[in-house]
């Protein structure tokens, strides 16, 4: 394996009703490198990530089996609360989805609600985080302004900004890139290179060139189960399955 | 061809259906404000503002009725006031909390609807008949909780209506903050409806202050001003039911001049609201 893991999920099945969406997924996620989860849509690839903060929570008819272990907790089985848990993650989503309140107050939402409130604190601790994503520059003179007033791009690097305040270690990101124009990819690809040395960056994307030139570790999964996994070097240049290699040649979807 | 001729006739019937119904509703809404504003107008006086009725008041006399301006915007703010603040959780609850009980929730909704189908009448006679049992006379405060009643399904399935409409990713972004369901709610589900929000509360406010069927029997009538929560007290739609049902031509004048106040005060609270929707709908995420 490469590196330390930093999560490990273990036998995972998931249905939502009778739908078996995730099949015996075993992965351990590396810690402080970028893992992309691959697979043509529908493979459940969302399912499988938003599992890590237990998002599937919120849909009704979920049943999960397995465990997922994250430091010395099995977040499935867990007594600890899992607000506390998810405020160790950050989440990206397909489409920047800000919070309706302005550009500053995005950014200082997760640091008010875990009761760090004094303005004088705040201050410099929004702009650090806007700084890390790159987005400092744009707005500094509108941290007012509506966030629904920024650009989807910008959005988006908002979203980055705001899910790093909470100071998570892990960042978990659904095809961050895929409702953004070329620029705004690149800003977020190239953050999440610099980010690695820090944070354990797990990423979902149906784009084989964006795995190929961020990814550390790949997942690749089929129809609910991880057909081949390992480090992208190996995963790229020599596939062992022969979906895989089908899939990396571009064969299907 | 034939077909396509047939489409244009259809075409031109579902026109003239949708031109002529907005036509009547357009013309009946003028029609309305016309008679009122011109039978109301010159009857209306500083006087009708200002005074309470004086002793001939009912038969043409000097005299206004402050008193049921006054009883009315009381009956209405307070009844407004209660239902938002039990209407505002218990939407919030059904959409947040209850997020995965569709079919619990759905129940909820179909009863809501039931009581908003309900006349007002109803509510009136219902409330009469817990007044008797606790030996509780007509007053400010037996209407408010009254019209309270009666208003409470109108908030909460509009602003049900409008929490519904929020998108599953902001309540997933504001849960990976680390957000509670109160959080959740209050800081990012309420922000996100505030429009929606402010129209469920006009539209209470509207019903509360317009109906006369619930206050009837539950809050009575008076020539006073209202003074206390425990005294009968004078409402605007009884007020103008009064003066209509009057013979004399002059009160029956006065009955329109009430009902251009009502149409002016909830056009006036209206404009409030919007005023105050749109300084905050500025954050509401667009999707
Ligand atoms: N909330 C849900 N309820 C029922 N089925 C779902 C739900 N979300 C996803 N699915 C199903 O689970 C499968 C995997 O979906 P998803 O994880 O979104 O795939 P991907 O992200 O790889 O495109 C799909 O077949 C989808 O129809
Ligand atoms: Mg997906």
């Amino acid at each position: 394996m490469s590196g330390k893991p930093k999560i490990i999920i273990k036998d995972l099945n998931l249905h939502f009703g009778k739908q078996h969406v995730l099949r015996n997924v075993t992965a351990n996620i590396p810690e402080k490198q970028i893992t992309v989860i691959l697979g043509p849509s529908g493979c459940g690839k969302t399912t499988l990530l938003k599992t890590m903060n237990r998002l599937t929570d919120l849909y009704p008819n979920v049943k999960l089996d397995g465990s997922i272990h994250i430091g010395n907790d099995d977040i499935l089985h867990t007594k600890k609360d899992i607000t506390e848990i998810r405020r160790h993650m950050g989440l990206l989503s397909q489409r920047p989805y800000p919070l309706p309140m302005n550009i500053f107050n995005n950014v200082a939402y997760g640091l008010r609600i875990s009761g760090r409130k004094s303005k004088k604190y705040l201050k410099p601790r929004v702009k650090h985080y806007l700084e890390m994503a790159n987005l400092w520059e744009e707005v500094k003179d509108r941290l007012h302004d509506s966030a629904s007033s920024l650009s989807i791009g910008q959005q988006q690097r908002l979203c980055l900004a705001r899910g790093l305040s909470v100071d998570p270690d892990i960042i978990l990101a659904d095809e961050p890139t895929s409702a953004l124009d070329p620029l705004s990819s690149e800003v977020i690809e190239n953050k999440f290179v610099e980010l690695k040395s820090q944070y354990t960056i797990v990423m979902v994307t149906h784009s084989l060139q964006q795995a190929r030139r961020i990814a550390d570790y790949v997942i690749f999964m089929y129809l609910g189960e991880i057909i081949e996994q390992g480090p992208a070097k190996e995963f790229f240049n020599t596939p062992k399955q022969d979906l895989t290699k089908k899939y990396i040649k571009g064969l299907f979807n | 061809m034939k077909k396509s001729k047939l489409r244009n006739a259809e075409e031109l019937f579902f026109r003239g259906v949708m031109i002529i119904s907005s036509s009547v509703i357009g013309l009946a809404l003028f029609l309305i404000l016309w008679s009122i504003i011109k039978r109301g107008l010159p009857a209306l006086s500083w006087d009708m503002l200002t005074q309470t009725p004086k002793g001939g008041f009912y038969f043409g006399k000097e005299g206004g009725i402050a008193n049921a301006i006054v009883g009315s915007l009381y009956l209405a703010s307070g009844a407004t006031l209660l239902a938002m603040i039990l209407g505002i959780p218990v939407s919030l609850y059904m959409n947040v909390n209850l997020h995965k009980r569709k079919k619990l929730v759905n129940s909820i909704r179909f009863l809501l609807d039931v009581m908003w189908g309900i006349p007002s009448i109803v509510y009136g006679a219902f409330g009469f008949t817990f007044m008797i049992y606790f030996g509780m006379h007509s007053s400010l405060l037996a209407g408010i909780l009254t019209v309270t009643l009666f208003i409470i399904p109108i908030m909460i399935r509009s602003i049900d209506e409008v929490l519904m409409s929020v998108p599953k990713g902001l309540m997933e972004a504001s849960y990976s903050l680390g957000s509670t369901q109160s959080e959740t709610s209050y800081k990012v589900f309420l922000r996100q409806c505030i429009s929606g929000v402010t129209t469920a509360v006009l539209l209470s406010f509207g019903r509360a202050i317009g109906d006369a069927a619930s206050v009837l029997f539950t809050t009575g009538y008076t020539d006073h001003m209202p003074t206390s929560l425990t005294q009968p007290t004078a409402t605007l739609p009884l007020a103008i039911f009064f003066q209509m049902s009057s013979p004399i031509a002059e009160v029956k004048e006065r009955a329109y001049a009430s009902a251009l106040i009502l149409t002016v005060l909830i056009l006036f609270i209206s404009i409030i609201a919007r005023i105050i929707s749109t300084r905050y709908q500025k954050h509401k995420i667009k999707i």
